[in-house]
């Protein structure tokens, strides 16, 4: 359809998207000027055609700096550039037709999709918003999107509840492909799932994206599942990017204390290795957001932290560290 | 260990709905050593939490255990009294479940909550159960005990609320400690955390646990043996080594191989099973999980197999058995995503070509 404009027209920058000195504060009224920093500075890049990978623990803002690069939330400083433009300064039909290249999958695919509209609907609302294609067009277009994602054609006229989760998942998928994006966030896609249907989807989502050429933005607390569908990791602490690293490096050569706590207290699927398995544990609980840690904020709970000295007095830089493409924000990086 | 504390012998749970009667539970024999680690494995829907419900009289309303027996050291639970089931649930079996904020009372300390947990069940005095308060908390590392009983459920972290959570399940010193998806609620390092809190106590208190997951690292990281359910029946029980190493039953394999491994870097597709758990209202006739499994032969989609012996301590219930399927049919099985397709596929040139004939009994 004339609609479908490939990702790749573009071709020169190898970046797709460049996020730097990202912030989103919420202020908190009544708090005399207190805000709880959600994103506190963030660099971050995302190639084209790739699969970013980014974990954390809840709270440490991963979901908000999804929404501040698809542009469903104002940043309060920074810079987010997508394709080579800047979205964070976009308004009215500029921002609108960035977001066209850009779609989102829930995590809930209960509540995600309206219960009262058909699938029918559901797919064809992206297209009638960007007004793509004639009816025609757009009614053979929602068939072909639920064959896509290995549903039946036929099953335009019904409702969300006729179907299961990992279903429904699917029509979230379809839905995020309707406009031809280039670029698709996946916030915790497939954790609501089965175990039996998550391996479906991730499976499906691998197909699409070789299919499509699509680039990822894959959002998980499983860093198993992360791992597997990643090409790149980047890890958060409490409103900051600490390391990002290939896939493999990042999970053999960890560089930051915290990606290393990270990954040690994932049990794996086989007795003989659990057995000899020790996690590395971490002291207290994460920091209030409101009021981070000075300097290194993972200094409270780090093994190998100097306190006092310069883990909590110099906030350190994401710098190179480990394996070529390696970066982390440590001062001792390495040394656990 | 050695001694028998829990055996459910063919128990029937089922659920009377208007449209029709499901049936959760399906014939579940299954039974745990005092001291002893059981993991009950399976995905929503295969009736792994209604049979710990069912263990402990409480499966919610159009639900009942029509047969079987569920024998706590001898006496059955499905006959006892009104009195007798409340001592029983306080003081021989407690039971944690998945979301740590919505099993506390907001409105009341949490200190108090486990000292109520102790005093309902007349097991200790008021005055010690306050003493005790702080020793339970200390227990399962609740770091300031001593200030931290005075708090509300909300001032404390998802974390901390497990633990408390442990601590009152705790508190009757139980033989059984039932534990359905303890962690799946919370951070992975948080879930280490309380792996590690469970795995000291089993060991300090020598309490059973059973523990109710659809997570197979999880059960790899806690239990000494395994039962694997499917549509309300047990396909494949034994020591988790042994599953791990060799699962005999497809859907244990297949389960086993449809997560990823975070200390693996092969990128190879995950095995996906086709399709979707059977309706229990209506099952399949033969075995339930010959719609979806990649191996099926006839017999499968007629008779339901039995569970029969396939190693030391080790059963499943299929006619086929992993260990007796052709190599390139799991080969094909772990290709693609479209797996099963494939497989059959492969499978109907197999049975076309009479000399290829392979999958036969087990």
């Amino acid at each position: 359809m004339q609609a479908a404009e490939p990702a790749s027209s573009v071709a020169a920058d190898p970046l797709l998207l460049r996020v730097s000195g990202a912030f989103k504060h919420f202020p908190l009224s009544g708090f005399g000027g207190a805000a709880v920093r959600a994103v506190d500075g963030v660099d971050l890049e995302i190639r084209r055609g790739e699969t970013l990978g980014l974990v954390g623990e809840s709270g440490c803002g991963k979901s908000t700096l999804a929404r501040l690069i698809t542009a469903l939330l104002p940043a309060t400083a920074g810079k987010i550039v997508f394709d080579g433009t800047d979205i964070t300064r976009l308004r009215g039909w500029r921002l609108r037709r960035v977001r066209r290249k850009m779609q989102m999958i829930f995590q809930d695919p209960f509540a995600s999709l309206d219960p009262r509209m058909t699938v029918g609907d559901i797919l064809q609302e992206p297209l009638d918003n960007f007004a793509i294609g004639s009816m025609r067009d757009r009614r053979r277009r929602v068939q072909e999107l639920l064959r896509l994602v290995g549903l039946n054609p036929n099953f335009t006229n019904r409702y969300p509840h006729e179907f299961s989760g990992g279903q429904r998942q699917r029509i979230g998928i379809a839905r995020a492909l309707a406009v031809n994006p280039s670029f698709i966030v996946c916030d915790e896609a497939v954790s609501a799932l089965d175990v039996s249907i998550q391996a479906q989807i991730i499976n499906l989502l691998q197909d699409l994206q070789q299919e499509f050429q699509l680039t990822y933005l894959f959002i998980a607390h499983d860093l198993a599942v992360v791992r597997h569908l990643s090409d790149r990791i980047a890890v958060m602490y409490l409103g900051k990017v600490v390391e990002t690293a290939d896939r493999n490096d990042i999970y053999e050569r960890p560089q930051h204390p915290y990606t290393k706590a990270l990954l040690s207290s994932i049990p794996v699927p086989d007795p003989a290795v659990e057995r000899e398995r020790a996690p590395i544990a971490l002291k207290g609980e994460i920091p209030s957001p409101v009021n981070p840690p000075s300097g290194c904020r993972f200094h409270t709970r780090c093994p190998i932290a100097r306190v006092p000295g310069i883990c909590s007095e110099e906030e350190p830089k994401l710098e190179p560290h480990g394996a070529r493409d390696q970066v982390a924000a440590c001062h001792f990086a390495g040394q656990v | 260990m050695g001694q028998t504390l829990l055996q459910v012998e063919d128990l029937h749970t089922q659920f009377f709905t208007s449209r029709g009667v499901v049936r959760a539970v399906d014939g579940v024999s299954l039974h745990i050593d005092a001291g002893e680690t059981l993991g009950v494995v399976g995905e929503s829907g295969c009736g792994k939490t209604i049979t710990a419900l069912s263990v402990l009289r409480l499966v919610p309303d159009p639900g009942r255990i029509t047969s079987g027996r569920i024998l706590f050291r001898g006496h059955d639970v499905t006959k006892m009294e009104d009195e007798e089931i409340r001592d029983f649930r306080g003081n021989d079996v407690a039971m944690i479940f998945q979301d740590p904020m919505t099993s506390l009372n907001p409105v009341t300390k949490v200190g108090f909550q486990i000292e109520e947990a102790m005093t309902a069940h007349n097991r200790f005095s008021a005055s010690l159960a306050r003493t005790r308060v702080v020793e339970l908390l200390k227990r399962v590392r609740v770091p300031a005990a001593e200030t931290r009983v005075k708090d509300y459920p909300h001032q404390f972290s998802g974390g901390m609320r497990q633990r408390a959570m442990i601590a009152m399940g705790l508190a009757n010193e139980p033989s059984l400690l039932i534990a359905d998806e303890p962690t799946t609620a919370l951070d992975v390092t948080v879930q280490a955390q309380i792996i590690q809190l469970m795995k000291q106590l089993n060991r300090e208190l020598g309490t059973a646990m059973m523990l109710i997951t659809h997570n197979m690292a999880l059960v790899a990281s806690l239990c000494e043996r395994v039962v694997v359910m499917y549509a309300g029946r047990i396909v494949e029980e034994g020591p988790v080594e042994q599953i791990f190493r060799s699962p005999q039953h497809p859907y244990t394999w297949s389960l086993l191989r449809s997560v990823p491994r975070v200390d693996e870097a092969r990128k190879d597709r995950l095995v996906s099973i086709r399709g979707l758990p059977p309706d229990l209202m209506n099952p399949p006739p033969g075995c339930k999980f010959h719609p979806r499994c990649p191996f099926v032969v006839d017999r499968c989609r007629v008779e339901e197999p039995p569970l029969g012996e396939v190693g030391v301590n080790q059963v499943a219930r299929c006619w086929v058995l992993m260990r007796n399927v052709k190599g390139e049919d799991v080969e094909a099985a772990k290709a693609s995503a479209l797996s099963v397709e494939a497989a059959q596929k492969l499978k109907a040139e197999a049975s076309a070509d009479p000399e290829a004939g392979n999958v036969a009994g087990g």
